[in-house]
């Protein structure tokens, strides 16, 4: 009976939850989409998919090899989801060594020159996309059209995506009901039969996938749903105003990167506040400046803009919005 | 929906081994030490000497002040030595070690099992023979129960709770004494009712204890004004703010305690003393232990003297096992780690944890947060763990005291929350320690 007893402080147990499991879980909520992108867009899908999770998880290894000289953690999931997320970004024509380019800035720029994983500001599959986004703005904004490029890679079929659609539309004065018969349907659009970026077409998909996440508890609901609410509000009440010169709030919500940023992007633990007063704001943020870009701004689309932002004042939401503590609104009464 | 306290919480495996274990009755070991500081407060003064004999229940040290605690013997013997012991958080600490001779109780000790129902005692002369007995809280947290009873000038009780919830992991004390000692309980709580002026008292138990939740709702109904609760199960649901908000939505406030808000905790074991204590004469010293884990041939609840080695306790669950890395004192949760098997069950010994070796090292904790916010979402108290560890590590503590640290009941869900496995908690008691010490200082 001597033997000699671990001392240590409490707690003596553990929940079990792991950062590689949540990172694994977040790859699993994208798989729906995936295969759906794989059916829509083929060997285009497959290529840009496997290049930019391989280049992202080959960076982050060399960089923290040699360059940072530590034990290289690409086992834990992040650079994997992060692959995915920049290649969910990408068209699907895009040629392989500018979906390397992404994956440097995102890894390199994005996640290693600030720390690594935990201290990265901004979210680095973004800061990727919209670096090539600004350096190769024409490769960038060619949409494969669906289904009919899926045997093809860099010489897909293209065409312009239903924001760009409306947004050049509505820019030559033409009014909703000239414009909407050449945009899909609501529930094409739900089914993700347009142009777009690989990953974020189809709603259904990324829906299944936002279940999924809430169901492992991996995120909570508090900033996808506020982002939802803030652009069906804002584009709501445009379109109640003129609903000739504006699109509907259902369009622009199965539009674009919507559903792919609230539910993938913006949740993203390292750059997103850390409870649900900061996560509103955070929210609500995302999806004016969204719309804002998105009505007004040069761009077709915002979402991306509107999340690196938001990024942005992370920092400072956290440091001034504190959750509510226990006993704080109650006076002592004596 | 069952009540509980809304704002976070975690949900460790249950593990409540031995549960359907009916209470035993330790068969008295040769010796037993018995610390005098068994309680927060000012250790209590000897009054024995070397060479005295002593029988059961007589006071061998004096309550030292308000925040203290009588100490009686748990055994009839000799007074063998007056030194210090290693206690099991391996400090030598005071103690009173007594060899056993016989079971010699002292006179007007009712040792019967009959239940003496009628409360004949004033609440002033209840209050006295509660101090007498040398009560604490028996929950773990050992604070002085007279104390918890003398209400200040002015303020009210109007509600006393029972606090039945056992949200820790494995143990089940608690549990068994709810089954086998349901009336004992119920004058307990009048005692207790009469002693604090209160018209109600509320029993909250949680919702895996059915069989108990029954019981007494059973029992209660010869009782006037006593309603038993089923509460949903969620750690730390046992401690006092959390309880108190789960089942009468108030809010005790920050730094304040829950005389505050009109209302005062109580544990069932430290109901069932105050029962013993004044119906039947007999002072603190005797507990019921749990002894478990995985690995233990006979997982059960004990009757233990105060003093006894926590090794007899482990031989009548079977012995040590083969492989054992780490021994707790008190649940997973909030329990602490003991060095030697040979220190004594005191008043707090809730119950004794066996973990195997490969459970009992951490995991590796992670290069860095990933700011996930689940230890956020985990506080009870509404902290945010991630920056009060942060803010510790980089030795801010001035920083720290803004943030609320002191709020902070160790309670260990955001460490137990974290997926990069950080020891969140160890910084946060580091920081919380030198915020206190800050606070000392500027008092002085
Ligand atoms: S130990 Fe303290 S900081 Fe951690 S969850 Fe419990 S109360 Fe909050
Ligand atoms: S739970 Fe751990 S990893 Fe998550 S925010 Fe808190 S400290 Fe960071």
């Amino acid at each position: 009976m001597n033997k000699l007893l671990v001392v240590s402080p409490s707690p003596h147990t553990h929940s079990g939850e792991s950062t590689s499991r949540l990172m694994y879980n977040v790859v699993l909520a994208l798989a729906p989409a995936l295969a759906v992108t794989l059916f829509y867009f083929g060997m285009g899908a497959l290529v840009v998919t496997l290049i930019s999770i391989t280049s992202c998880l080959l960076f982050e290894y060399l960089i923290q090899k040699f360059l940072l000289k530590v034990k290289p953690t690409i086992s834990d999931g992040s650079a994997l989801v992060t692959g995915l997320i920049l290649a969910f970004n990408l068209p699907s024509n895009l040629p392989w060594w500018i979906v390397v380019i992404g994956a440097i800035i995102a890894i390199g720029v994005g996640k290693m020159s600030f720390g690594g994983l935990g201290n990265n500001p901004f979210n680095p599959a973004l800061v990727g996309r919209v670096f090539l986004l600004i350096s190769f703005p024409v490769h960038m904004t060619s949409w494969p059209l669906p289904i009919e490029s899926r045997m093809s890679y860099i010489n897909a079929v293209t065409g312009a995506t239903p924001l760009a659609i409306v947004k050049e539309g509505l820019g030559k004065g033409d009014t909703m009901s000239v414009i909407s018969e050449q945009i899909p349907s609501h529930m094409q659009l739900f089914m993700g039969t347009m142009g777009g970026s690989l990953g974020e077409i189809a709603a259904f998909a990324l829906i299944i996938g936002f279940v999924w996440l809430l169901v492992t508890k991996v995120i909570t609901w508090h900033i996808p749903v506020s982002i939802f609410t803030t652009i069906v509000a804002f584009t709501g009440i445009l379109w109640l105003i003129n609903p000739q010169a504006n699109a509907d709030p259902l369009f622009h919500l199965l539009t674009g990167g919507v559903m792919l940023g609230a539910i993938f992007m913006a949740t993203d633990y390292v750059t997103s506040p850390m409870h649900p007063k900061g996560m509103w704001i955070f929210g609500v943020g995302i999806g004016l400046i969204t719309v804002i870009i998105r009505v007004w701004g040069a761009y077709p689309e915002g979402i991306s803009f509107a999340i690196l932002i938001m990024n942005a004042f992370v920092p400072l939401i956290n440091r001034y919005v504190k959750p509510k503590r226990f006993g704080e609104e109650v006076k002592k009464n004596g | 929906m069952l009540k509980t306290f809304p704002k976070g919480g975690v949900h460790p495996a249950e593990k409540k081994l031995s549960a359907s274990r009916p209470i035993e009755v330790l068969p008295l070991p040769e010796q037993v030490s018995i610390p005098i500081a068994q309680h927060i407060g000012t250790p209590a003064t000897p009054v024995v000497a070397k060479g005295d004999s002593v029988r059961v229940g007589q006071l061998i040290a004096k309550s030292n002040g308000f925040v203290s605690a009588n100490i009686h013997s748990s055994v009839s013997g000799v007074v063998e030595s007056l030194d210090p012991i290693l206690d099991s958080s391996g400090y030598k600490k005071p103690a009173i070690t007594i060899k056993i001779e016989g079971d010699e109780w002292m006179e007007g000790i009712d040792r019967t099992a009959d239940v003496k129902k009628e409360i004949s005692l004033s609440a002033e002369e209840l209050i006295v023979k509660i101090n007498e007995a040398g009560i604490v809280g028996l929950g773990g947290a050992t604070f002085p129960s007279h104390v918890k009873l003398a209400v200040p000038k002015g303020k009210k009780v109007d509600v006393l709770i029972i606090n039945g919830v056992e949200c820790e992991p494995y143990l089940t004390s608690d549990h068994r004494l709810m089954l086998e000692k349901a009336d004992e309980l119920m004058v307990g709580i009048m005692v207790l009712k009469k002693v604090l002026g209160a018209e109600r008292a509320l029993i909250g138990i949680e919702n895996n204890k059915r069989d108990a939740i029954a019981h007494l709702k059973n029992v209660s109904t010869g009782y006037p004004g006593i309603e038993v609760y089923p509460l949903r199960v969620k750690y730390p649901q046992g401690g006092e703010k959390q309880l108190i908000k789960a089942l009468i939505k108030r809010e005790v406030p920050s730094g304040g305690l829950p005389i505050d808000v009109g209302t005062v905790v109580h544990n069932v074991g430290t109901t069932l003393a105050v029962y013993e204590a004044v119906q039947k004469g007999k002072p603190l010293v005797e507990r019921i232990v749990t002894i478990t884990g995985k690995g233990v041939k006979n997982p059960g609840n004990y009757l233990v003297r105060i003093g006894t080695p926590i090794s007899k306790l482990i031989e009548a669950a079977g012995g040590l096992p083969e492989d054992v890395g780490k021994v707790v004192n008190g649940g997973p949760m909030m329990g602490k780690t003991i060095n030697s098997v040979e220190a004594p069950v005191t008043k707090g010994t809730s119950g004794v944890i066996l973990f195997p070796s490969k459970e009992s090292l951490r995991g590796e904790a992670q290069p860095s947060c990933i700011r996930c916010g689940k230890c956020v979402a985990a506080c009870p108290m509404g902290l945010e763990p991630y920056l009060l560890n942060q803010l510790a590590q980089r030795r801010l503590y001035d920083r720290m005291e803004p943030e609320r640290v002191v709020d902070c009941m160790e309670c260990g869900s955001c460490s137990f929350a974290c997926p990069a496995n950080l020891p969140l908690l160890d910084y946060i008691r580091l920081g919380k320690a030198e915020v206190f010490a800050m606070i000392r200082a500027r008092k002085s």
